[in-house]
């Protein structure tokens, strides 16, 4: 059940003198059990871009397939798309609205139509993956935590059970403590239901240790679209386009600047430190 | 005489009935002292909940202690005759730049502060000037800020408080919604703001590589200060702040990661110059 973007071009205003062209021939494929991070300059057209996995926003021209049918196809049930890939917004506690959490994470499953008892099974069972126990349940959302809070809401897009889970910067705001807590969710959520993540995110050190690969949007764009250690390679190129890599990885140009042999391309702390190992181990030889 | 002074500062949000009946009462900062003098760059970290902004919001009066005492320049926050110099003395930057900004032209909202304090036109003028070109966005004046980066519009927001001519200012998480060069646009500005202007700097972020050059850092949990010191201070105590939900620069982290595996470096590294250079002596 791939999503697929084929020759997708957006316009906000198209044909006034207020035209922007958001999207540029955009093609794209993506997976179930991918984890995936895409990230890009404020105003690169990402957001705009994840929009487009749900039907949310209608491709200008191109098309955006879902297990190979046209979401805009005639007669296409676009309403069980959404149930298929949920979408979670930036900040996605201030949509809370419910007296306790229990009754919010119900909202979703309730307007797909299901029964009391079933809706009841998956809001305990998405409150469970994200890691809020019954102590939790009848609880105001405005008690929690920052971490919390997000937790709450991201348990009410899986309560609809979606095949794929597209987030917008969920860590946003989040202290080291609640990215890690997200991040450790969001993972447990692949490997155990074989959701695919799809995230966007300013944290490069976050993204690196994290996603399978990357998808970097530029201007509309698709700059990159690959592993991280290969996406990370154009380092020089991602700042330009006012990104950046991991603190690591500057590291690593650092000391092979300074003549330690290196590996170039690491971008997590455990690469990096064992990298650098082997290369003061075979400094030591040489000398 | 310290720029800004909190003795024994207490604050208490408390949620009352319909009836106006106490139901529950949190104690959000629990005896807090500090003492900032003039100049400095201060760093504050703390999780989610923690109570930091809760004390940000005191530094300049927008919350008045329950009890305790705030000082600002030598005002005292509860002084309600002082409450705009207090005002102009701390000026406030916060997270999100498009809730700041209110006008449609860059110039004139940095001009907006300084025309409400009643600042003749011409002044308002030179100073919209110069706020302009110390946070770099001179060539931005006519523009929309609309039209502008997360990381541009906060710089905006920046020179509205600069027009204002505080000694202080409090930025609370600026960077939290911006992308790598923003963050590193901001920053740069603070800094700069800091040393060429000595315009006393109180930063709240939860990026610790940010944090690296500050003077000193406090470390909030639960209202309470935990932990103050240099960068190097506080950032040698690695599990400590993995504690209090908070972490290390990635490069303090591998530095940690090296020494435990048996390479000799020195504690505290910060920087990956520091680390590059311990390692290739």
């Amino acid at each position: 059940m791939p999503i697929e973007l084929k020759n997708v071009n957006y316009y906000y205003n198209r044909g006034t003198s207020m035209e922007v062209h958001v999207l540029k021939d955009v093609n794209l494929k993506l997976d179930r059990g991918e984890f995936i991070g895409v990230i890009g300059h404020t105003g690169s057209g990402k957001s705009t871009l994840i929009q487009h996995f749900n039907g949310l926003l209608r491709p200008t021209d191109g098309q955006v397939l879902y297990d190979g049918e046209d979401i805009f196809g005639e007669g296409y049930d676009r309403r069980a798309l959404r149930g298929h890939v949920g979408l979670v917004f930036q900040y996605p506690e201030h949509q809370l609205f419910e007296t306790d959490v229990f009754t919010d994470v119900c909202f979703g499953p309730r307007n797909q139509g299901l029964g009391e008892e079933q809706i009841k099974e998956r809001a305990e069972a998405s409150l469970r993956l994200v890691g809020l126990g019954e102590e939790f349940y009848k609880r105001s959302p405005f008690e929690l935590s920052g971490g919390q809070k997000r937790r709450a809401a991201i348990a009410g897009v899986l309560a609809m059970e979606p095949d794929y889970l597209v987030l917008d910067e969920p860590t946003a705001g989040l202290d080291p403590g609640g990215r890690d807590e997200i991040f450790h969710v969001l993972q447990t959520l692949r490997e155990e239901r074989g959701i695919a993540v799809i995230l966007v995110s300013h944290s490069m050190e976050d993204v690196a240790s994290y996603v399978h690969r990357i998808i970097v949007v530029n201007e509309g764009k698709i700059a990159f679209d690959d592993v991280p250690r290969e996406v990370f390679r154009h380092y020089r190129e991602l700042e330009k386009m006012g990104l950046s890599a991991p603190q690591v990885t500057y590291i690593a140009q650092a000391l092979r600047e300074r003549g330690l042999d290196v590996d170039p391309l690491v971008t997590t702390v455990p690469e990096a430190r064992d990298s650098i190992l082997k290369a003061l181990e075979e400094r030591k030889h040489g000398c | 005489m310290a720029i800004i002074k909190t003795d024994n500062l207490v604050y208490e949000f408390t949620r009352r009935d319909e009836n106006n009946e106490v139901v529950e009462t949190v104690r959000a900062v629990d005896d807090v002292s500090l003492e900032i003098a003039p100049g400095e760059f201060i760093a504050v970290l703390g999780r989610n909940g923690s109570g930091k902004s809760t004390i940000a919001r005191q530094l300049n009066a927008l919350l008045l202690p329950t009890s305790g005492t705030v000082w600002v320049d030598g005002m005292n926050t509860q002084d309600g005759e002082h409450l705009w110099d207090i005002r102009q003395t701390a000026g406030m930057v916060f997270q999100n730049p498009d809730n700041q900004i209110i006008s449609s032209v860059v110039e004139e909202d940095v001009g907006f502060g300084p025309e409400n304090m009643g600042v003749p036109t011409e002044e308002i003028w030179k100073r919209v000037d110069r706020s302009l070109e110390a946070v770099g966005m001179t060539a931005y004046r006519r523009s929309s800020p609309e039209h502008l980066s997360g990381g541009q519009k906060q710089r905006v927001a920046i020179a509205g408080v600069m027009a204002m001519k505080p000694k202080c200012i409090i930025l609370d998480e600026p960077t939290a919604m911006l992308d790598p060069s923003g963050r590193k646009e901001v920053i740069q500005t603070v800094r700069e703001l800091n040393q060429s202007e000595g315009i006393t700097v109180i930063l709240i972020t939860h990026y610790m590589e940010e944090t690296v050059n500050a003077d000193r850092i406090y470390v909030v949990d639960q209202g309470v200060v935990r932990m103050k010191g240099t960068p190097r201070e506080v950032f040698s105590q690695a599990d400590r702040l993995k504690e209090l939900k908070l972490t290390v620069p990635q490069v303090t982290e591998l530095a940690c990661e090296m020494k435990k595996a048996g390479v000799d470096l020195p504690g505290g590294i910060l920087t990956v110059e520091e680390l590059a250079g311990a390692l290739c002596r």
